[in-house]
């Protein structure tokens, strides 16, 4: 039964001693101690949350630079056929021009020609034409020179009148 | 690791040796008047042994050899109303065996003291639990404050290392298993307290299983101190909600209120009672029996040095068993004292409508009588 009965003087020194320590480990080991534990938890959790901020960021901006590639090479693509629609048209539109020059030139010339070949023929005429009255003033010179000439030709053109 | 367990081989022989050496110091001193011849026919006062080792005393006794007495004497303060305070050495009163008194004062054969004249008295002395709580406090100090400054020094983002990191696993498991199921969002306030009372039962507990170590945990007014340190807070901190349900329980008849109310009051001083003998009685009987089991050795040897001897590999082996029993049940004492302080405190804080929020926490709720330890 000695082992029942509290004595005094064991009791008040735990009181004291626990209450001494408790004060004690209190202000200067458990608050730190638990104040770091939670600091560090909240860190952890912060790092984590952050570190999926990130991925989820990493994530999203590489689809955002998939939707920009796929944007630029459809813009090149559509940028190549209109380059080659352009050129196509340009050059068409050169040989339209260009035919169109040429028969107008041809045109031209033609015109031209035809009228070179006008003012030829003309001269060429006009040439046969003096030629032709050189000539035959030249032959009617040397035949009518002498009289007797001449009286043959008026008897000749008489004769001619006469049998008309 | 078979260097270490050689060590507590070794330890348990030393105890052993001084249980050996005190059993025929005891033989010597309860009978010397008896003579030599008497001593073989003398019984083993086994009783009066393993009490005397769970017990308090004034001399922290480690061994005996012959009539050398290996003794710490303690300091022993007495105040007495009429005679006023008195402080001196407990070598005063004389060495086992041949007591004498002192200053008026006089050492009993239960190791208690008593005053010549019959007065009054306080006693106030360092014993042995005394000198073992103050050693181990100086431990808890040294340990906690140089963990809290590694804390200090290193910032919280840095992994623990050395002490703190045998340290922090046991704190964080105080606040996420002890005390965040049982006192919810308020389980902070009540940490420091609930740190205090594990590491100081389990460093007393340990301390006490050393050879030769005070059974300091296992003290009726070590544990009856504890459990009113619960009683009080719980008490003081207990808010109007744990009040009324107390005494004017709603929603139960008249009738039965007249009954239930006194069996609720009773239950507030049994709560502290039972943590009290809880610990008191476990460590208790765990000293108790590992100081059996050594002390067969001397009942068999009693009968013939033979059978002792032939026992005693025996005796060794269970009382390993035993030890490395009470290493758990020390750190499970705690534990539970921990956790039913906590139970208690929850009970007296906790808010109306507790039903529904605590179990859409996902917390468990510890009841008193799930702990059957």
């Amino acid at each position: 039964m000695e082992l029942l009965t509290p004595e005094l003087g064991l009791f008040v020194w735990t009181l004291l001693a626990f209450v001494l320590v408790f004060v004690i480990l209190k202000k200067f080991a458990w608050k730190p101690i638990l104040n770091s534990l939670g600091e560090r938890e909240k860190g952890i959790a912060d790092s984590i949350a952050t570190a999926q901020r990130v991925k989820s960021e990493m994530a999203a901006m590489q689809a955002e630079n998939q939707q920009v590639m796929a944007q630029a090479r459809e813009e090149r693509s559509q940028m190549l056929k209109e380059a080659k629609e352009m050129k196509d048209k340009i050059v068409s539109e050169a040989k339209d021009q260009a035919k169109a020059e040429a028969s107008k030139i041809i045109g031209d010339a033609r015109v031209q020609i035809e009228h070179l070949k006008m003012a030829a023929m003309t001269e060429v005429k006009n040439e046969v034409a003096a030629l032709a009255l050189q000539v035959s003033e030249k032959i009617l010179r040397k035949n009518l020179s002498t009289d007797a000439e001449q009286s043959n030709y008026a008897k000749m053109l008489a004769e001619e009148v006469k049998l008309n | 690791m078979s260097y270490k367990r050689l060590l507590s081989l070794l330890a348990l022989i030393l105890m052993l040796l001084g249980n050996a050496s005190s059993t025929f110091a005891q033989q010597e001193g309860t009978a010397p008047e008896a003579g030599h011849e008497a001593e073989k026919s003398q019984a083993l006062d086994i009783k009066k042994i393993i009490f005397n080792h769970v017990g308090d005393a004034h001399e922290w006794h480690f061994f005996t050899v012959g009539a050398f007495h290996a003794t710490l004497p303690l300091p022993v303060i007495l105040y007495s109303p009429e005679k006023g305070l008195a402080l001196f050495s407990a070598a005063n009163f004389g060495h086992e065996g041949h007591r004498e008194a002192y200053n008026g004062y006089s050492l009993n054969e239960a190791g208690k003291i008593e005053a010549t004249d019959g007065s009054k008295f306080y006693d106030f002395s360092i014993t042995k639990n005394i000198l073992s709580m103050l050693i181990s406090v100086a431990l808890l100090l040294i340990i906690m404050l140089n963990v809290a400054k590694k804390y200090k020094q290193k910032g919280s983002m840095i992994a623990p290392s050395g002490f703190q990191n045998a340290i922090e696993p046991v704190i964080t498991f105080v606040r996420d298993e002890v005390a965040r199921p049982n006192l919810g969002h308020k389980a902070d306030k009540f940490m420091p307290l609930l740190l205090t009372f594990f590491f100081f039962i389990w460093i007393n507990n340990l301390l006490g299983l050393l050879p030769g170590g005070a059974n300091f945990t296992g003290n009726i007014a070590v544990t009856a101190c504890l459990a009113l340190i619960t009683f009080i807070v719980m008490v003081t901190k207990a808010n109007g909600h744990f009040w009324g349900h107390l005494l004017n329980p709603p929603g139960v008849p008249f009738g039965i209120k007249l009954l239930l109310v006194p069996i609720e009051i009773m239950s507030l001083f049994i709560k502290p009672l039972a943590l009290a003998i809880r610990l008191f009685a476990n460590i208790l009987a765990g000293h108790i029996i590992i100081l059996s089991i050594i002390c067969m050795i001397f009942i068999f040897g009693a009968m013939s040095p033979m059978v002792g001897w032939g026992f005693s590999p025996v005796s060794i082996a269970f009382s390993i068993f035993m030890f490395l029993l009470e290493l758990l049940v020390g750190a499970i004492q705690a534990f539970i004292f921990t956790t039913l302080t906590a139970v208690f405190i929850g009970q007296a804080v906790e808010e109306g409508h507790h039903e529904d929020h605590s179990h859409n926490d996902g917390h468990y709720h510890v009841n008193e009588n799930e702990i059957v330890l």
